[in-house]
This record gives structure tokens, C-alpha cells and sequence, in this order.
């Protein structure tokens, strides 16, 4: 078990290293980063000049991306060009983010595993059909469209909820922000959970344990759900992610100060450091997770182990 | 015990992600027809059928697939021929009947800037459907070709690329469409297209390279080898006929997914901008006066969610037929 962990974090190194540099090389070709600093107005050269140097702009770019996470592994994410350090933001963003990615990864537990479930145990029965149809509906319809027209009809015409988030955005308004950004994968889970159910009911292990007089919730929580959840918590893994990054859409739709919306920003303003900064983040978070997946594995199915 | 890789895995999850079926008996029938080994399947004129004649056959009789595909037919032909069903230019634009309902001669009424929403649509449909062909196309020659060799040859280029996709799937989509495409100052589809095609090309390389390692060690693979093939037509004559369908597969429920993108991509601004026709363009430009004229919204939209459904649902149907292991 040790070991493998060891190995896999050796493993990430590479990709760890290769995402960063490509984000880095992209944002660097989103142009002069000083352009967008002086307003609308064009720099004067020295002035130019002088912000290059004290951004370490002027050097060649592997050099600005060694320096870059040279810093980063102590914990400095650079200055953002209006002198906040990103650290800050990130103390602002990411707490916001993260709230929002747990409802939505708690809708897609909740939900998607029982609609699963329920289909998975009643396949070709109309509720199997109909939540199908509900799930492809679902994938089909783009999160942009569905966060506007649930922000129309709850928080405008209905007035559930409040059309935009405050910018404490506590758990309670976050909800409905929470099932837009989850509701693609939601249907994904539900579909997933379903299938895997459905393949898993005819295996021995289950039979053996209806043989033996279990009851069948016993039945369905322990025996068939556990080893059928594999493949789900595969997905969920590399959605966190996933999530987190997509948040941009949602965070826009709902004005919620998070993640997406800095990144946003920061993509517009050409602000590099607060774009590689986020984005480095994510993409650990992105590494990890994946690596808790892979170690929750032996915990669902006990035929797995790691020497 | 071996370790579960997480790239294996995760393409798993992508096969199976979109599993369903409509049909359940049917399939598994012809499941047993299909056993390898099984007793010869003959048709009328007594030829062993192919899996594609197979698939064809169990297509035509698949509602799901003929409905998706007549909505592609018709989403095709208007993007061809939108003057087909329209005599507006979604262009001509009369600020004076801004957000006004319907009307005669302008059933989904007026957007913001007083185009007529009915024209825009339908114009919206060749964004749509050039984007999704262009990008789905691209990305399955690209990502089969270099996929394949990879499962093909191993080694070293096999592990790089492993590697290279792994990095690929790290960087979230829309904000690597942001990042790269906030600098395009070009208003065509090829940037977006191009955008696409390179963030796109990982999925399908991953597909082909597992499934020219399946075909690989298939026994007419090893005796075509033994009789001195060259590598060249052992993969174009031999493997990539066995394993071309699941890239198809997922290649076509691909497709949706990037019209969506597309769509999002113009909603946040970095996709096509106007003066172009999209729908995610004038979902986005709606947006605003959501309350006073939520028909300019929401016809695009309803446009867009019925296209990328009708490709996901022609994949999930492509996909039964090729593939009925995976039901």
C-alpha cells in the first residue's frame, strides 16, 4: 500500500509538470500581459520596460516558469498585476468553490446513486424508461441553458430563491447554483450506477448472499451496491475537478464569487498570474483526487489489493 | 491483483457512461446470435454477415435511430440550405421591434435587437452542425491515428503518449477553450474547431490505442504476422477494421457534446462573436432580458438541446448496435 502510493505520486510529477507548463505556455500566448495595465492607453516604454523587469517578464519563458514554481512550493502564487498577492484571492475563491462542489457532488451521491439504483434493480419497467429519458434530456440540455432558465423560473418568476448569490454565498443559496453545476454529471452517475447494477445482479456473490436468507436491503447496500459503485466513484473522482473548473459557467449565471469567477477575470484582464496560480491549484486538486479514487478501490471491492 | 489504473478505468467509464437501451430482449437475442464461436449466423443468401451489416440491420429497426436521424437529416439540410424554410436574413435587424412576441411571418417573435428569433435560429443550425462534424472528424483522425500506432507499436512513444494524454485530461475544457481562444481575434468556426480538435484528440487516442491492443493479439493478427505482413497492412487491413468501432461509438456522442461546447464557449464570449450566428451567442445575448422576452432565449436554446440530443441519442443507438456486450 505504501509503496504504491509512493509510486503514484511519483507518477503524478510528469503530468503535474506538464499541465502547468502548457497552461503557462497558453496563457503566454494570450499576449503582452502589460497591455491590459495601463487602461486603455498604451504604456509608455519605459513604464513598459520597468513593469516587465519587476514582473520578470523580460526573462525566456522556462526560465519566468521555473522561477514561477520554484515559488509556488513556498507557498508564494506571485502578485496579481493590482498588487493583491493571489494567495489572497485564492483565501477568497476557494472557500466559495469548494461549498459549491460539495452540494453538487452531495446531489450527485444522493441522487444520482438512488435514481441508479432504483432503475438498475428495474430495468425495462417504465420508471427505468422513463428516468433514461430524463437522464439523456438532462445531458443534452448545455448547464448555461439550464442554470438561466431555473434562475428565471425559481429566482425571478417564482421567487424561490435569489436570482444571484451574495458574496458570503452560504450553503442555503447555493443550492440550486449546487444541482445546476452537478446536473450533466448527475445523469452520468444515475446512468452509471445503473448499468453497473444491472451487471453486478447476476453475479454469484450476490446470489450466494439471497441464498444464504439475507434481506434484501442487506442484500442491495452491501453486497450489490458496494462493488457496483467502482465505476461511480471513478467518475465522481474525476469530476471533482471537473466541477471545480466548469464552475465557471455557473459561477457566472449565478454571480458567485468563487473559482470561476477570478479565473474569469483574470482570462479577460490577462492577468497570468492569478490564471496560472488558480489553475495549478486545480490541477492538484484534479491529481489528488484521482489518486483517492484509485486507493478507494480496495476499501469498495475487497478482491482488490495493493501490494 | 493488478492495480487498478486510473486511465484504464476512466475509459471504461466513458464507454459505459452513456449505457442504455430501449430494447432489452431484442439485444440480448441478438447478443447470442453474435457469440464468436457460436453456431454461423447465415443470412438469406447464405454470406456469413458482418458486424456491419449487422449493426445496419439492427439500426433500421431501432426507433431511437431513425428519429435522431431524421433530425440530423433535417438539421443538415437547413444548415446547407437555411433559405430552405426562411426568407429573413438573421442579420436584418429592426431595433424598433425589439423584444416583441410573435408575430405573422415572425412565429418566435423579436431579441433584443430586433432580430427576428425564427431567422437566427434556423441560420444558428450550420454554426452547430459544422462545428460538431469539423471538430468530431478532426479529432477522430487525429486521435485514432496517433492512438493507434501507439497500441500498435508500445514502447516508448506508447508511454510518452500515455503521458501526454494524462496532461491533457488535467487542464478543465471550457477554461483551456478561455485561455486559448480569449486571444483569437478571427471570427470563423476554425479557431474554435481547431481548439477542439487539439484539447479533443486524448479521448479517442485512449479508445483506439485499447482497442488496437485487443485486436492486436487476435490469432488472424498473429498469423498474418507469421506470414511475413508488413506492420503497415497488418493495421490497415487487419486491426483497424476490428477496431475502428468504438472510436465510431464514441465519436458520434462526442459530437453533441462539442455543438454544447461550442454554444458555451459563445455564451462566455471567447467562441464566436457577433456579428456571427450561433445559438450559444444568441442564448448569451438574451440573457439579459430574460423576463421581458424569455422566447428569444429560450428558442435557441430549445434548438441547441434538441440537436445535441438527437447526436448523443444517434450515438447510444450506434453504440447498442455495435457493441451489444455493452448493454
Amino acid at each position: 500500500m505504501g509503496r504504491y502510493v509512493v509510486r503514484r505520486l511519483l507518477q503524478m510529477v510528469p503530468v503535474f509538470v506538464g499541465a502547468t507548463l502548457l497552461i503557462f505556455l497558453m496563457v503566454n500566448v494570450m499576449g503582452d500581459p502589460i497591455a491590459g495595465l495601463c487602461g486603455e492607453r498604451q504604456c509608455d516604454a519605459a513604464t513598459a520596460a520597468q513593469l516587465r523587469s519587476e514582473f520578470g517578464l523580460d526573462q525566456p519563458l522556462w526560465q519566468q516558469y521555473a522561477t514561477y514554481m520554484g515559488n509556488v512550493f513556498t507557498g508564494d502564487f506571485g502578485t496579481a498585476f493590482n498588487g493583491q498577492p493571489v494567495t489572497e484571492l485564492m483565501a477568497a475563491a476557494f472557500p466559495v468553490t469548494v461549498r459549491l462542489t460539495i452540494v453538487a457532488i452531495l446531489f450527485e451521491l444522493v441522487v444520482g446513486i438512488s435514481l441508479g439504483v432504483l432503475t438498475g434493480l428495474s430495468r425495462g419497467r417504465p420508471v427505468d424508461t422513463g428516468v433514461l429519458l430524463l437522464t439523456l434530456v438532462v445531458i443534452s440540455v448545455p448547464t448555461f441553458v439550464t442554470g438561466l432558465v431555473l434562475q428565471l423560473l425559481l429566482g425571478v418568476e417564482w421567487g424561490w430563491i435569489k436570482p444571484s448569490v451574495s458574496p458570503e454565498a452560504p450553503y442555503g443559496e447555493l443550492i440550486v447554483p449546487g444541482l445546476v453545476l452537478a446536473s450533466v454529471s448527475l445523469a452520468y452517475v444515475t446512468r452509471l450506477t445503473r448499468t453497473s447494477i444491472a451487471e453486478n445482479r447476476r453475479s454469484d456473490y450476490v446470489r450466494t448472499a439471497v441464498a444464504k436468507g439475507l434481506p434484501r436491503r442487506r442484500v442491495i447496500v452491501r453486497h450489490l451496491l458496494r462493488t457496483s459503485l467502482i465505476p461511480v466513484v471513478t467518475f465522481i473522482g474525476t469530476d471533482i475537478g471537473a466541477l471545480m473548473g466548469g464552475a465557471i459557467v455557473t459561477e457566472r449565471i449565478f454571480n458567485i464569487h468563487g473559482v470561476g469567477f477570478q479565473l474569469y477575470q483574470g482570462i479577460l484582464r490577462q492577468n497570468t498570474q492569478t490564471v496560472v496560480g488558480f489553475v495549478t491549484v486545480l490541477v492538484l486538486v484534479f491529481l489528488v483526487a484521482n489518486l483517492v479514487v484509485d486507493l478507494l478501490y480496495a476499501v469498495l471491492d475487497p478482491r482488490i489489493r495493493y501490494a | 491483483m493488478p492495480e487498478p489504473s486510473s486511465r484504464d478505468s476512466r475509459g471504461a467509464v466513458a464507454g459505459t457512461g452513456m449505457g442504455g437501451t430501449m430494447d432489452l430482449a431484442a439485444g440480448e437475442a441478438a447478443t447470442l446470435e453474435r457469440v464468436p464461436g457460436g453456431p454461423a449466423s447465415t443470412g438469406p443468401d447464405s454470406r456469413p454477415r458482418s458486424l456491419w451489416s449487422d449493426a445496419w440491420r439492427d439500426l433500421r429497426r431501432n426507433p431511437v435511430f431513425l428519429l435522431s436521424a431524421l433530425v440530423i437529416l433535417f438539421l443538415v439540410l437547413i444548415s446547407v440550405w437555411p433559405s430552405a424554410i426562411t426568407s429573413g436574413n438573421p442579420l436584418d435587424c429592426d431595433l424598433a421591434k425589439a423584444q416583441d412576441g410573435s408575430s405573422p411571418g415572425h412565429p418566435f417573435g423579436f431579441d433584443g435587437q430586433g432580430c427576428d428569433v425564427y431567422t437566427r435560429t434556423v441560420y444558428g443550425a450550420r454554426t452547430s452542425v459544422t462545428v460538431g462534424v469539423c471538430a468530431t472528424l478532426g479529432v477522430a483522425v487525429l486521435g485514432s491515428v496517433l492512438g493507434g500506432l501507439a497500441g500498435f507499436f508500445g514502447g516508448a512513444w506508447d508511454a510518452v503518449l500515455s503521458r501526454i494524454t494524462d496532461v491533457f485530461f488535467a487542464i478543465p475544457v471550457v477554461l483551456g477553450g478561455l485561455v486559448l481562444l480569449s486571444v483569437v481575434t478571427s471570427n470563423t468556426v476554425w479557431p474554435v474547431i481547431g481548439f477542439m480538435v487539439l484539447l479533443g484528440w486524448p479521448q479517442i487516442s485512449r479508445i483506439a490505442r485499447g482497442s488496437v491492443i485487443t485486436a492486436r493479439q487476435n490469432d488472424y493478427v498473429q498469423a498474418a504476422r507469421a506470414l511475413g505482413a508488413s506492420p503497415a497492412r497488418l493495421l490497415l487491413r487487419h486491426i483497424a477494421p476490428n477496431a475502428v468501432a468504438p472510436v465510431i461509438v464514441v465519436a458520434t456522442i462526442a459530437l453533441g457534446t462539442y455543438i454544447s461546447l461550442e454554444a458555451t464557449l459563445s455564451y462566455l464570449g471567447v467562441g464566436l462573436k457577433p456579428p456571427s450566428v450561433s445559438w450559444g451567442i444568441d442564448i448569451s445575448a438574451a440573457s439579459p432580458y430574460i423576463r421581458n422576452a424569455p422566447h428569444a432565449l429560450l428558442w435557441p436554446s430549445g434548438a441547441l438541446a434538441i440537436t445535441v440530443l438527437a447526436f448523443i441519442m444517434l450515438g447510444d443507438a450506434v453504440r447498442d448496435a455495435l457493441d451489444p456486450k455493452l448493454r
